[in-house]
């Protein structure tokens, strides 16, 4: 069966800079925005801009990231003939090894993507928070006739040294891809997004998957030896929210900016929804006591104290005389009485006991708190 | 193996909601911030182990089928049994039945069909969150023909929405005796009750063959002497929604903590269409207490002692107390709502003011502009 193109989508990282909230599970399916995981914008970006065929490719802790996609129900992904795949590292006859980087994970399922004999592959990441019409990125990739397109977006000069900046001519043809340069001669930042013929790229993965030193990555090797042959590289100019998630502080900051009223970004835009799965809980339940600022609450909540700043996942709860401030605390939390919280973020089901008092500074990053570092953070209070 | 299916029989159940009911049956009505009434039954059921489940529907089901689609959101679209939605169409020359015997008379097949050995019977406005599987036990323990599920209600808190149900009578081994209107028996009938499957259609035969038109009133209410009927009490959460009069006072009842978390808190729990609505929102102006909220709303006003359904937006200045706002609902800024039931889609325009009381809450009919 035909498809003009094919998804892939690359979610295999275990985020190692997101510490305590990648223990058990992949980056992303790290929870996000009150509801979502990470995941969710990047599988409804392939939804909404019609992407049908997609192919989710796994390795670290997979079990929720699994579970969470099921056969992709909330994204209208269960479909007869394509929708979504889950594609882990697997052993055939001739053996079989772990993805070794992200190109390699590509090459490893070519024989997925020529089941649909594509024109095009889009390779996106599930680490990121946006939102993305890639019909408008693949739409200019053939006007442009390019064997790769890369999504760029202009960062501020004083960050150009933290991300891969492309350097290009005035329509946009890339010349040079520069990672991490510490003198940048252009502000335009990857965005770690791809489109693909995929002819073309199917040549390089072949060639690279031979390279011995290669770390089969598409940042490293298979776009900067594509620019080396001269290969027709265009950037794709995006203007909107984009996030990487990659830290705990960038984490806490893109929560944060769902709360920003003049925010571009908004979960309630009815013109792009970001879908996730259900679990269908009772409404939330704000309490005589309760006061409520500036945050997102999910359903199943029980709110009896302050919140303020913050972001409340399903069946919290929060009793009285408590105060929650910058923080976000992910489902099944519950705050005993009298506690206080500003800017820590609460693991899954985590307890926090009455009288608790936890909080980090403003400069630094914030405080990841989960059943076992409470334990500890509490034996050195008392 | 003794297993039940499901029915929930509409027939009877007329537009008991005034504006409420205009466009959509008493079935389909929004409750407690993001259920319809059917959504308790429903869940019930399916938590009980009943996966194959008729709806028998007369008029003003088009919400009702939206709401249900395939049945997934209660694990009903199944290969085999499942949910089954069935209206009036009947073209059978022959049928001589009446009443709601032509809906067993003509959907035979879904009772034959079925693997089941008893059914279990409900109408939509009995709201609870009650095991019939434990009710299932009680019926086979006992062999009874059939067994009402009822509940006890206190004296003092008898309300007009117990005027409508049926009494049970009883001996001291819980055999029903009589079935009454007399006002002051606490023992109400919630109108559940399971049945023996051959019993049921024997049932159908006989009050065809004798022209009657109400399985209930006349097949067994009138045939008490031969039936072995036995009652399974049901404590916990009982609300009876038959008028807007208990509508409100139920959405406004679910407020109290222990109503609360005896209906929605007790794993299973109550299922309902699942939407794509984000977390709800509270901006800078917001001032919220004791209230139920869905998800999806922005909030940016004061809002007390009410139930906001999913994607309600509340503008900065604006209002809302002892309330039932639904679906979608706009209340611009600077408008005061008190005692109001806002059907969906109703927007409220800069600065009004609405007061119902509380008897008789004011009641805005869907998709109004005020």
């Amino acid at each position: 069966m035909k498809k003009e193109c094919v998804g892939m989508l690359l979610a295999g990282g275990e985020g190692k800079r997101l510490g305590k909230l990648t223990g058990n599970l992949a980056k992303p399916a790290v929870h996000f925005g009150g509801k979502y995981r990470i995941i969710d914008f990047t599988l409804s970006n392939c939804t909404n801009s019609g992407i049908y065929t997609v192919g989710v490719l796994t390795q670290y802790a997979p079990l929720e990231l699994n579970q969470h996609i099921g056969i992709g129900k909330p994204w209208d992904l269960d479909r007869q003939k394509d929708g979504v795949s889950i594609l882990s590292p697997y052993t055939a006859k001739q053996g079989g090894s772990w993805y070794s980087g992200t190109a390699d994970a590509i090459f490893q399922n070519i024989h997925f993507i020529e089941q649909y004999s594509p024109e095009y592959v889009l390779i996106i990441s599930g680490d990121h928070i946006y939102h993305m019409n890639y019909k408008h990125l693949i739409k200019q990739h053939k006007l442009t006739g390019a064997d790769a397109t890369i999504s760029v977006m202009e960062v501020p000069w004083d960050e150009a040294s933290r991300f891969g900046i492309l350097n290009t001519t005035e329509d946009l043809r890339i010349y040079e891809f520069e990672e991490k340069p510490s003198n940048p001669k252009s502000n335009l930042a990857s965005m770690g997004i791809y489109v693909f013929t995929w002819a073309a790229l199917k040549a390089y993965l072949l060639h690279d998957a031979e390279q011995i030193h290669s770390s089969h990555d598409f940042g490293k090797d298979i776009i900067p030896s594509m620019l080396q042959d001269g290969k027709r590289m265009y950037g794709y100019r995006f203007e909107g929210y984009w996030k990487d998630v990659g830290t705990i502080q960038s984490y806490w900051e893109a929560n944060m900016d769902l709360l920003d009223e003049d925010s571009s970004f908004s979960l309630n835009n009815k013109n792009w929804r970001t879908y996730t799965y259900d679990s269908n809980n009772p409404p939330q339940f704000i309490d005589r006591t309760a006061t409520l600022k500036s945050s997102l609450i999910n359903s199943g909540c029980w709110v009896k104290g302050t919140i303020d700043h913050s972001i409340l996942f399903e069946n919290v709860i929060v009793n009285e005389g408590s105060t929650v401030y910058q923080s976000i605390l992910h489902p099944g939390v519950e705050v005993g009485e009298n506690s206080v919280l500003e800017r820590v973020i609460v693991t899954k089901n985590t307890i926090i006991p009455p009288n608790t008092y936890l909080r980090s500074n403003q400069d630094e990053e914030p405080l990841v708190v989960d059943a076992e570092s409470l334990k500890e953070i509490l034996s050195i209070q008392i | 193996m003794n297993s039940m299916m499901g029915l929930i029989n509409l027939e009877y159940e007329h537009d008991f909601l005034n504006e409420l009911t205009y466009f959509r049956c008493g079935a389909a009505v929004p409750f407690g911030g993001r259920y319809r009434l059917i959504d308790f039954t429903l869940s019930n059921m399916v938590k009980s182990n009943i996966h194959e489940i008729a709806i028998f529907t007369r008029n003003k089901y088009r919400s009702l089928m939206d709401h249900l689609g395939t049945g997934a959101d209660w694990d009903l679209d199944r290969r085999h049994g499942g949910l089954f939605i069935l209206p009036p169409d009947w073209n059978d020359p022959t049928d001589i039945s009446r009443g709601d015997l032509r809906y067993f008379h003509n959907n035979r097949d879904y009772f034959h069909r079925g693997h089941s050995t008893h059914v279990l019977v409900s109408g939509s406005q009995f709201v609870s969150n009650c095991d019939y599987q434990a009710a299932f036990q009680h019926h086979l323990d006992n062999e009874a023909d059939i067994t009402f599920i009822a509940t006890q209600v206190e004296p003092d808190s008898f309300n007009k929405e117990h005027d409508a149900c049926l009494r049970l009578e009883t001996d001291d081994q819980n055999w029903v005796t009589a079935i009454t209107n007399e006002k002051c028996n606490p023992l109400i009938f919630t109108g559940v009750y399971i049945i023996n499957k051959e019993l049921l259609m024997d049932t159908v035969d006989q009050c065809i063959a004798h022209h009657k038109d109400h399985f209930f009133y006349h097949g067994i209410k009138e045939n008490l002497a031969n039936l072995k009927i036995q009652v399974f009490e049901h404590k916990g959460y009982s609300a009876f929604v038959n008028s807007i009069e208990s509508f409100y006072r139920h959405n406004m009842g679910l407020l109290c903590e222990q109503n609360y978390k005896s209906l929605f808190l007790k794993q299973p729990f109550i299922r309902t269409k699942v939407s794509s609505e984000p977390p709800t929102k509270y901006r800078d102006q917001a001032g919220v207490h004791g209230s139920l909220i869905a998800n999806g709303c922005v909030v940016d006003g004061d809002v007390e002692n009410s139930v906001l359904f999913r994607g309600v937006q509340v503008k900065e200045g604006a209002k809302i107390k002892n309330s039932v706002i639904m679906q979608r609902c706009t209340i611009e800024p600077g408008v005061y709502l008190e005692n109001v039931i806002l059907d969906k889609d109703v927007h409220v325009t800069k600065g009004q003011t609405f007061i119902g009381s509380k008897d008789k809450p004011f009641v805005v009919a869907k998709r109004q502009v005020m």
